[in-house]
């Protein structure tokens, strides 16, 4: 079992070097509030903690996990909107004044 | 059947995820890409919330929501210009979620006493505290820095670097003993509070200007938390995207530490600009500066053909983005050529720039990468520089004496003329004199960005 949970982490680091080397410098912070939200995966662990109900220590623990990563995804993943929402090509418009002169 | 559709979610969630990040390699598609990967994370919630171990969701619930409350205020209405600070935030966030996952998992085995926790899995569960607590605080220190509640400038105290290094062996000490034997409690929690303390320590000494690295190595070590956490819990999603986070913050600290030409130890152990370098700044204070008034800068500016403009931290911190926007459309109208020059260390943290200009609504096919342009300088009639300074010290280039000495500039200093937007003569954060203000060609248009951008959009006008 670990060794395949090696595999994958080896195998998914390999997958986001190769995509990530591509993402021109343009688009760096929003990579970086991308990958954020996307770690903020882990409320899937703190789910499991906060619901299982195994003792009050772990269900409390579990609780401020859940806030936490759920700030972080829903928090992370509307400024990458936002922020992405933001990047625009020139339009043509904007460019015929530059041209006619 | 259940376990099967937990699975499945999960590995839908991870080829949108992929997607959406290749996604980013393409600012036309990177919108739609990245909302495909919210969808996978919402679909990945609720595979797992079908879990047969859950059995109570009030405590759900209620965390889903108040993180709803607080993540939708830090998503919408966080200005452009903090975002360095707020993405410190949630790196923060992001590990203390992988902690507390932990430690519930860890005082589960020892007190629920439901899991027996072999060596494996305590490997897996102290490198995700370990390295979990130590990005909690270094993330609130970086954090503090740049939000400037906490000084920007390096605190260092002698024997740091020794004390440091002893801190990390004790902690390294203890996650070995704990994971020879498990039920070593008290050892574990001391290595929680020995790492908590060294995040603190390790980012206090890091100035200002080398927040992008620091930054970008920190979300690194979130992302590999959180990849310990999936070992911890047998879950591949968390290693996935464990995995991809770390890669990615690895791949962009390592890019960050090559455009300052310092290797990361340099970064981490090297406390940059400390008081070998006022004394240069001292000596320099006396070399000619040649002042010009905001009239005689846009006229240059209105005739100009090529026009480069180079944007630094001053440019955010005077919120200065639309006013260099309506004075690149007034050029532009009279028929000059504007462009941008980014480079790679320009701001707090990497690409902040680029977002800060297409906030002003710069189209982004104006805006060049470091090596696009460094051609084109010496056909440029004029360069304008606003507060940037070490990126653009041509020191870097000549220099060998100088601590910059090798970092990759713009080349802003080839330009025919170069008008440098600045407040004062104050060194930048490498506290390094810089050449480039007392260069015949520069003029100096003292005072704030935005103020002084303003007088230009205004003179220009009329010129």
């Amino acid at each position: 079992m670990l060794i395949l949970e090696l595999y994958i982490f080896v195998l998914a680091g390999f997958v986001g070097f190769m995509v990530i080397t591509r993402v021109p410098p343009l688009l760096h912070t929003p990579l970086m509030s991308a990958t954020n939200a996307i770690s903020g995966i882990s409320l899937v662990g703190s789910l499991v903690a906060a619901g299982s109900h195994r003792s009050n220590v772990a269900t409390i623990l579990g609780f401020i996990a859940v806030v936490c990563a759920t700030t972080n995804i829903v928090g992370g993943f509307l400024i990458t909107d936002r922020m992405l929402k933001m990047f625009k090509r020139d339009e043509p418009k904007a460019k015929s004044p530059s041209e006619t002169k | 059947m259940r376990e099967h559709f937990t699975q499945l979610s999960y590995v839908v969630a991870a080829v949108l995820f992929i997607l959406g990040l290749r996604s980013l390699t393409r600012p036309d598609k990177a919108r739609h890409g990245m909302q495909l990967a919210a969808w996978g994370m919402l679909l990945a919630v609720c595979g797992t919330l079908v879990n047969h171990e859950i059995v109570d969701y009030r405590w759900i619930i209620g965390g889903l929501v108040l993180g709803t409350l607080i993540g939708y205020p830090l998503g919408m209405w966080v200005p452009t210009t903090a975002l360095p600070q707020r993405i410190a935030m949630s790196l923060s966030f992001g590990a203390l979620a992988a902690v507390l996952v932990g430690v519930s998992e860890y005082h589960n085995a020892f007190h629920g006493g439901l899991v027996a926790i072999d060596s494996a899995h305590m490997a897996a569960l102290g490198f995700e505290v370990l390295l979990g607590s130590l990005t909690v605080t270094g993330s609130m220190i970086a954090f503090g820095k740049l939000q400037e509640v906490l000084p920007s400038r390096p605190l260092t105290f002698p024997g740091q670097n020794v004390f440091n290094g002893l801190l990390f062996l004790a902690a390294f000490v203890l996650l070995v003993l704990v994971i020879i034997d498990p039920s070593r409690t008290a050892a574990f929690y001391t290595m929680i509070g020995i790492a908590t303390v060294l995040g603190v320590l390790m980012v206090i000494p890091i100035g200002g200007a080398d927040m992008p690295v620091v930054v970008a190595l920190l979300n690194s070590y979130c992302g590999l938390a959180a990849a310990a956490t999936g070992f911890a819990l047998g879950n591949s999603i968390l290693i996935i995207c464990g995995a991809l986070d770390g890669a990615s913050g690895f791949l962009l600290s390592m890019l960050m530490s090559k455009a300052m030409n310092r290797s990361f130890s340099n970064v981490l152990f090297g406390a940059f600009g400390g008081e070998t370098t006022t004394a240069a700044v001292a000596g320099g204070s006396a070399l000619p500066v040649r002042s010009i008034s905001a009239e005689d800068a846009a006229i240059q500016l209105a005739y100009a053909q090529r026009v480069i403009i180079v944007p630094g931290y001053g440019m955010a911190v005077a919120q200065a983005q639309h006013q260099v926007r309506e004075l690149a459309e007034l050029i532009e109208k009279r028929g000059g050529e504007v462009k941008y020059a980014i480079h790679p260390v320009a701001g707090r943290m990497p690409g902040h720039m680029n977002v800060l200009l297409a906030e002003a609504n710069v189209p982004y096919d104006r805006l060049y990468d470091m090596d696009e342009i460094n051609g084109e300088f010496p056909q440029t009639d004029v360069a304008l520089v606003i507060g940037a300074n070490d990126v653009v010290n041509p020191a870097a280039r000549e220099d060998k004496s100088s601590p910059i000495y090798g970092m990759p500039i713009l080349d802003v200093d080839r330009a025919k003329t170069v008008i440098v937007l600045k407040r004062g003569m104050a060194a930048g954060f490498a506290g390094i004199e810089n050449m480039l203000f007392h260069a015949p060609a520069t003029s100096m248009l003292f005072g704030d960005a935005k103020t002084s951008l303003s007088k230009l959009v205004t003179e220009v006008k009329s010129a």
